[in-house]
């Protein structure tokens, strides 16, 4: 019973690392330059080409990519291999109406498929487990990426979804679930309903795999002591692949990011200029091995630190901090990242001004969103109707957009608070 | 004969109807008639004044979002089934009813209702073929 799902790649040594990542960066660059020709240009742009990277010494001197490039690109721009040649897409919101759309390969899904197997070993799953999968299924990553690395682990792998809270419990209590995959707040929900029911006895949770929004130590205590498992942190996004990108072991001193597959570098936001180990910046994601969705120096907006200190569990590879915040503006409520930018492009299409406020809270472990919109003499009459109605419209078309239901609260002009002059857009009061 | 309303929309936080009458009172306008309809997030408040006008222009200088109707006053009998005879024949034809309110009058004996229709001149060919009418803004003293 191995503790690491792929040891000789796990615990592989920096040399062996560094020389996977010399190779496959120089291959990656060169299937990039010949494939992708938006990335191209970027390349050429900066006077950069393939014969110019010989190594990962090299990789700065790569233009970025951004969510503003998938946008742009959107939907196949940036894409490393014939559609023929895909069998899958995974989407997430973009930034105004456009999705970002990643692309796998077969072998893609097999390599990404892989890292969350590695997750999912490293809290101690076996093929004896029940893996209960209630990460979102369908376009969201997080259903996909957890139920591949559970089949590959072969684990009983259950796929729950989220929601439909009777059925999550029944299940659970009659197929003994052992591991569990979902948000944190959907776990402090499901602990919540167990202990209202009593359920607790009859619930044999080992350890829990938890990710797609931010969590405290303070919330994995409360989880850990609600549920009676170990909780473990999962980290990805799905320009990267999905989960797994990085992953906790039993140490949990930091997630270990899948060297062998992506290339983790720190930068400062404002000047890109890399920062050394140790410092606090940007991460940014370079995708050395898939093929159909190969992104270069990716930015993510994470902000985090990075370490090279030798992990108790024998893993080698680099550790990266729980991201401790964005240089962007996005917001990750339920599960699903939010821009403000998204919310302002729908209320401009329904004829209500931008100047909107957003508010997010936590309520019985749940997060809510609600935004305040300016009621505007065209969207006003004498009819409570046809008020309601509009109001209705525009709650459909948020939800259409974000994916997400919101509330809509209509204001007089003049109601949402400024800060100097500048207006409050966004307000979370949520306490992680 | 229909009558200019003006509605003004009400954001559900306090004062905002003391402030809308306030604003009236400071400008010497007279209310004649109000009525509120509300959800549990914000309301509508309809009024009818002495000077339509001039409390549309105050409002809106003040920065409130208002919205301006014709509506039907009808004089009915102040007693009872002064009210439901005029339901009743209302009832019998094809207008509906979007909302209606009453409003105040110093004339002993007569009760005047505020409607809003679904449609104002079908409304008033309806009075007319029972012998009544909608009251015109002179007789009710307003402009």
């Amino acid at each position: 019973m191995s503790k690491y799902y792929q040891p000789e790649i796990e615990t592989a040594s920096r040399e062996q690392i560094r020389q996977w990542q010399d190779e496959r960066l120089v291959q990656q660059v060169r299937h990039v330059w010949d494939n992708v020709p938006y990335y191209r240009a970027k390349m050429e742009e900066k006077g950069v080409t393939p014969d110019d990277i010989k190594s990962v010494d090299d990789l700065h001197k790569l233009p970025f990519l951004t969510k503003a490039d998938l946008r742009e690109a959107y939907p196949y721009g940036l894409m490393g291999v014939p559609v023929e040649e895909c069998v899958r897409i995974q989407s997430t919101s973009g930034t105004t109406g456009k999705r970002v759309v990643a692309f796998y390969t077969q072998g893609d899904i097999d390599l990404w498929e892989d890292c969350c197997a590695r997750a999912i070993v490293a809290v101690g799953g076996t093929k004896e487990d029940v893996c209960h999968v209630s990460y979102g299924y369908g376009l969201f990553t997080g259903g996909a990426g957890l139920h591949g690395g559970s089949h590959k682990v072969g684990c009983l792998t259950l796929p729950m979804s989220s929601g439909n809270t009777d059925r999550q419990l029944q299940f659970m209590e009659d197929l003994g679930s052992t591991i569990i995959c979902c948000t944190p707040s959907y776990a402090a929900y499901l602990a919540e309903s167990i202990h209202e029911r009593g359920l607790q006895d009859k619930i044999h949770l080992k350890a829990g795999i938890f990710g797609a929004e931010a969590w405290s130590e303070n919330m994995r205590r409360d989880i850990e002591q609600k549920l009676g498992l170990k909780a473990y942190d999962i980290y990805g996004l799905t320009e990267i692949s999905g989960p797994g990108v990085s992953f906790e072991c039993e140490a949990q001193t930091g997630m270990h990011i899948n060297e062998d597959h992506f290339i983790a570098e720190i930068i400062d936001p404002d000047t890109g200029e890399v920062l050394p180990e140790g410092t606090k910046g940007e991460l940014v994601f370079t995708c050395i091995t898939k093929k159909a969705f190969p992104l270069l120096r990716y930015r993510t907006r994470d902000i985090c630190v990075l370490t090279r200190e030798p992990c108790p569990c024998g893993r080698t590879h680099v550790k990266m901090s729980k991201p401790m915040g964005r240089s962007d503006d996005m917001l990750i409520i339920r599960g699903v990242n939010v821009f403000p930018s998204q919310i302002e492009t729908v209320l401009l299409q329904q004829g209500y001004p931008a100047n909107y406020q957003i508010i997010v809270d936590r309520v019985n472990n749940s997060d809510t969103l609600e935004v305040l919109v300016e009621m505007t003499p065209e969207n006003f009459s004498d009819s409570l109707g046809d008020i309601t109605a509009k109001e209705k419209l525009l709650v459909a078309e948020l939800k259409s957009m974000l994916g997400l239901h919101a509330k809509v609260k209509l204001v007089a002009p003049k109601t949402i608070t400024r800060s100097e002059g500048k207006a409050v857009r966004i307000i979370d009061n949520r306490k992680i | 004969m229909s009558i200019k309303q003006i509605s003004v929309f009400l954001e559900n936080r306090t004062g905002q109807l003391a402030e809308i009458t306030g604003l009236l009172a400071d400008n010497n306008i007279d209310l004649r008639a109000i009525s509120i309809a509300e959800t549990s997030d914000y309301g509508v408040l309809r009024m009818i004044t002495d000077d339509a006008d001039s409390a549309s222009a105050v409002l809106l200088e003040n920065g409130h979002i208002i919205s301006m109707n014709q509506v039907t006053v009808v004089a009915v009998e102040d007693q009872p089934g002064g009210l439901s005879n005029l339901l009743s024949i209302i009832a019998r034809s094809d207008i509906s009813i979007d909302y209606m309110y009453s409003l105040f009058t110093k004339k002993v004996g007569t009760a005047y209702m505020v409607f809003r229709v679904s449609s104002g001149s079908k409304f008033a060919n309806l009075l007319q073929a029972h012998g009544m009418r909608g009251v015109t803004a002179e007789e009710l003293g307003i402009k």
